[in-house]
């Protein structure tokens, strides 16, 4: 058997001082598409920071392997260079710093680690290039301070951009479909899809369908109250964008 | 929590806090007629050269030290137990480089001045003044060329006395502040320069400054004049060792640009900051003043101030001139306990003066960060334009940042403009560039060199490569 990526056990996690993760069991592994659905404040972003090590989420039992190794020893910059890549649901503007010099950084950071050689100038402008494609990003937007006065969709396609460039083996999409119109929700995904593949694999949150009409998930897990109460295959998805969540709510209860 | 970390703030080891040991030629403690007559007599000043320094000397006595209104608070300082005069014994009058104290030469090199290596390499001509005196000008030969004179202030006195009687005193008078009369009265060398009309000076002209010995204030003068069509730039660097007590530094700075003039003037300081306690540090007290004198000069100010316990500093500009301009750039940083209050003033005379004022402020720990600057138009100054940006940029919260915008316009058809912003490296900001791989002390040199960037760039090319190390340098420890 192979290590998974990524195996949540039991996991409970507060953000703040309020306790969010109620008891999470999640086991993804390489190659494999995870969508995580879930109603307003379930808890699904609390997840994504959880895994990405965010300062004031703190896991108070349980425990989150990535490839085996205990998260909760890593820097939040560690597991980055380690191949966890997170998508913000609201990605952060740094004034006066340029978006394509940031990028640069960041690769090189994660070059650095990975003892691969760093890219100057020329050979990133180069890689960028080739990726800004993917996402059908502008040059215009390379030179401009990181997400400054970005519109929502231009913050997302950066975030998307710099999925591509970093390289990740976990990836987590927090929302990145939310404020997109019809066409860029069709560049993203196609994006997404290209980095598909048999060593990565990717944690997808979202509300909406028509995001995994395009992205399509191996699984599908619902999120309720700081637990997964329910996982299926994609029409799971389908079935919750007609009945809405009160049902599996309420069968959890039950159950 | 190792996250919780931009309320943590640390001490950095200051790198040049190292002292030279050499023989010093040292006054004892004290202020007197006396002491100002053995400084002037050491340098074989002129009796005029004396004369002036006692006038200055008996003002500064009916002087009280301007406490009121700067935002900046500190014990009071002990002038009598200062000393005025600090040398190295040997050998001063240098005929070439190599003659230079190995000790000295040696501080040098640790300050990172390979006085060699810059002759060589990067064609900048450097005056490094130690403790009191210049011990070393390079590039002498190759300036008089073209006429221009470099040299320590000390030799300006006999080389041209003409010049530095018709300028010294004329852009900061004697009796201007209370620091600048007590440089007057005891100033102990500095450079002067002086550029012939229509001489571009082919090269950088750099000084560096280093207080040495203990109990020592360092009161350097500096003199440009750019006579007509001239153009010249200039940098200065200062460092000086850790010690306990807090040193005095009050140096006094005049240029003068005739007509079609220009002047840049660049800083780098470093005075060593104190500790995270705010023990010790240099209290640096400098009056820095430009008179475009002549139509159409120029006098551009830029200054990055990482250093010193306590900053008092406006660079300011006297737009005498028609059509001159005047320009302020100015990074400061207060990080452990430091306290800067530093800004410019803009004096707008002549017609059609402009001038840009670019400020910003950094601070960490239990940093205080004023900016305190004047624009002021004259009634004479017709169409006299100014555009002043003022920003803050704080890292934690025990930290202040300050702004006291001054105008006063007397002339209708003047436009002012003023931008002022403050910002937080938030929490937020460094977990993003975290998950994206970055260490936290990367992320934060990050945006604080994307803050600073439109006055870095107004550096010569090393300078602002030096700079954005020093401003790394003084964050370190300051988060994390
Ligand atoms: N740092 C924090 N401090 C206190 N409470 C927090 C913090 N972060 C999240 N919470 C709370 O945790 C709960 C779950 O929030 P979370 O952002 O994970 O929800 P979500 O499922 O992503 O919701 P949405 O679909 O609206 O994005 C919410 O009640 C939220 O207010
Ligand atoms: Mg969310």
């Amino acid at each position: 058997m192979t290590t998974p990526m990524l195996e949540i056990r039991d996991l409970h996690a507060t953000a703040g001082e309020t306790l969010i993760l109620k008891g999470i069991d999640l086991v993804i592994q390489p190659g494999e598409v995870h969508a995580v659905m879930g109603p307003n404040g379930s808890g699904k972003s609390t997840l994504a920071n959880v895994l990405a090590g965010k300062p004031g989420y703190e896991i108070v039992s349980g425990s989150v392997l990535f490839e085996g190794r205990d998260l909760s020893l890593l820097a939040p910059e560690q597991r980055a260079r380690e191949g966890i890549f997170l998508a913000f649901q609201y990605p952060v503007e740094i004034p006066g710093v340029s978006n394509m010099y940031f990028l640069k950084q960041a690769v090189n950071a994660v070059r650095a680690h990975r003892g691969i050689e760093e890219l100057d100038a020329m050979e990133f402008l180069q890689l960028a290039r080739e990726k800004m494609k993917l996402v059908e990003m502008s040059d215009a937007l390379m030179s401009r301070s990181v997400n400054e006065g970005f519109s929502g969709g231009e913050k997302k396609r950066n975030e998307i951009l710099q999925m591509a460039l970093l390289d990740p083996k976990l990836a987590v999409l927090d929302e990145t479909d939310s404020g997109l119109d019809i066409d860029a929700l069709r560049v993203i995904a196609n994006g997404v899809n290209a980095l598909r593949g048999p060593t990565r694999a990717m944690l997808v949150i979202t509300h909406y369908q028509r995001l995994l009409d395009h992205i399509v998930p191996d699984f599908v897990h619902v999120l309720s109250g700081g637990r997964i109460v329910k996982s299926g295959a994609k029409e799971l998805a389908l079935e919750l964008e007609e009945k809405g969540y009160g049902w599996i709510q309420a069968e959890s209860a039950a159950g | 929590m190792p996250n919780e970390s931009l309320e943590q703030l640390a001490t950095r080891d200051y790198e040049f806090g190292f002292t030279t040991d050499i023989e010093m030629d040292i006054v004892e403690p004290g202020l007197s007629e006396d002491v100002i007559r053995f400084i002037s007599a050491k340098k074989g000043e002129p009796a005029w050269m004396v004369e002036w320094r006692l006038e200055a000397f008996a003002r500064w006595q009916k002087m009280v030290e301007p406490h009121h209104w700067a935002k900046l608070s500190y014990p009071p300082i002990d002038y009598q137990a200062i000393r005025y005069y600090a040398a190295p014994k040997k050998k001063i009058q240098l005929d070439s480089l190599d003659e230079l104290d190995p000790e000295l030469r040696r501080t040098y090199e640790k300050l990172g001045i390979s006085l060699d290596e810059q002759k060589r390499l990067a064609g900048v001509a450097v005056d490094a003044v130690f403790d009191s005196v210049s011990v070393a000008t390079t590039f002498k030969k190759e300036l008089e060329k073209h006429g221009i004179i470099f040299c320590p202030f000390s030799e300006a006195v006999h080389k041209c006395p003409e010049l530095v009687r018709q300028y010294l005193g004329s852009v900061v008078p004697v009796n201007d502040n209370f620091f600048a009369a007590l440089n007057s009265a005891v100033f102990t060398d500095g450079s002067f320069v002086y550029i012939p009309p229509g001489v571009r000076c082919p090269m950088e002209l750099s000084t560096y400054f280093r207080i040495n010995a203990s109990e020592t204030g360092q009161f350097e003068r500096t003199l440009i004049i750019a006579d007509r069509g001239a153009t010249v730039s200039y940098l200065e660097g200062c460092t000086a060792p850790q010690r306990d007590e807090n040193q005095l530094h009050a140096a006094v700075v005049e240029l003068i640009a005739l007509d079609d003039a220009t002047i840049k003037y660049s800083t780098v300081q470093n005075w060593y900051p104190g500790d995270a306690e705010g023990k010790g540090g240099i209290y640096n007290f400098v009056t820095k003043r430009g008179k475009c004198a002549g139509k159409r000069s120029k006098i551009s100010w830029t200054q990055v101030e990482t250093g010193s316990a306590i900053t008092w500093k406006y660079p300011s500009c006297i737009l005498l001139g028609d059509d001159s301009v005047g320009e302020f750039y100015s990074v400061a940083l207060t990080s452990k306990r430091q306290q800067a209050d530093t800004g410019t003033k803009m004096i707008h005379i002549g017609k059609r003066t402009r001038s840009t004022i670019v400020s910003k402020g950094i601070s960490a720990a239990h940093g205080q960060n004023s900016y305190r600057g004047l624009v002021r138009i004259q009634k004479g100054a017709d169409g006299a334009r100014n555009y002043s940006q003022c920003d803050s940029l704080l890292i934690g919260s025990e930290c202040g940042a300050h702004t006291f915008p001054y105008l006063e316009v007397a002339n209708p058809t003047a436009k002012v403009e003023h931008e002022a912003t403050t910002s937080k490296i938030g929490e937020d900001q460094l977990f993003y560039c975290r998950q994206r791989g970055l260490s936290e002390e990367d992320a934060v040199n990050m945006i604080v060199n994307g803050f600073c960037k439109r006055v870095l760039k107004q550096l010569p090319m090393e300078f602002a490569v030096e700079a954005q190390k020093l401003l790394g340098v003084s964050l370190e420890g300051a988060v994390g």
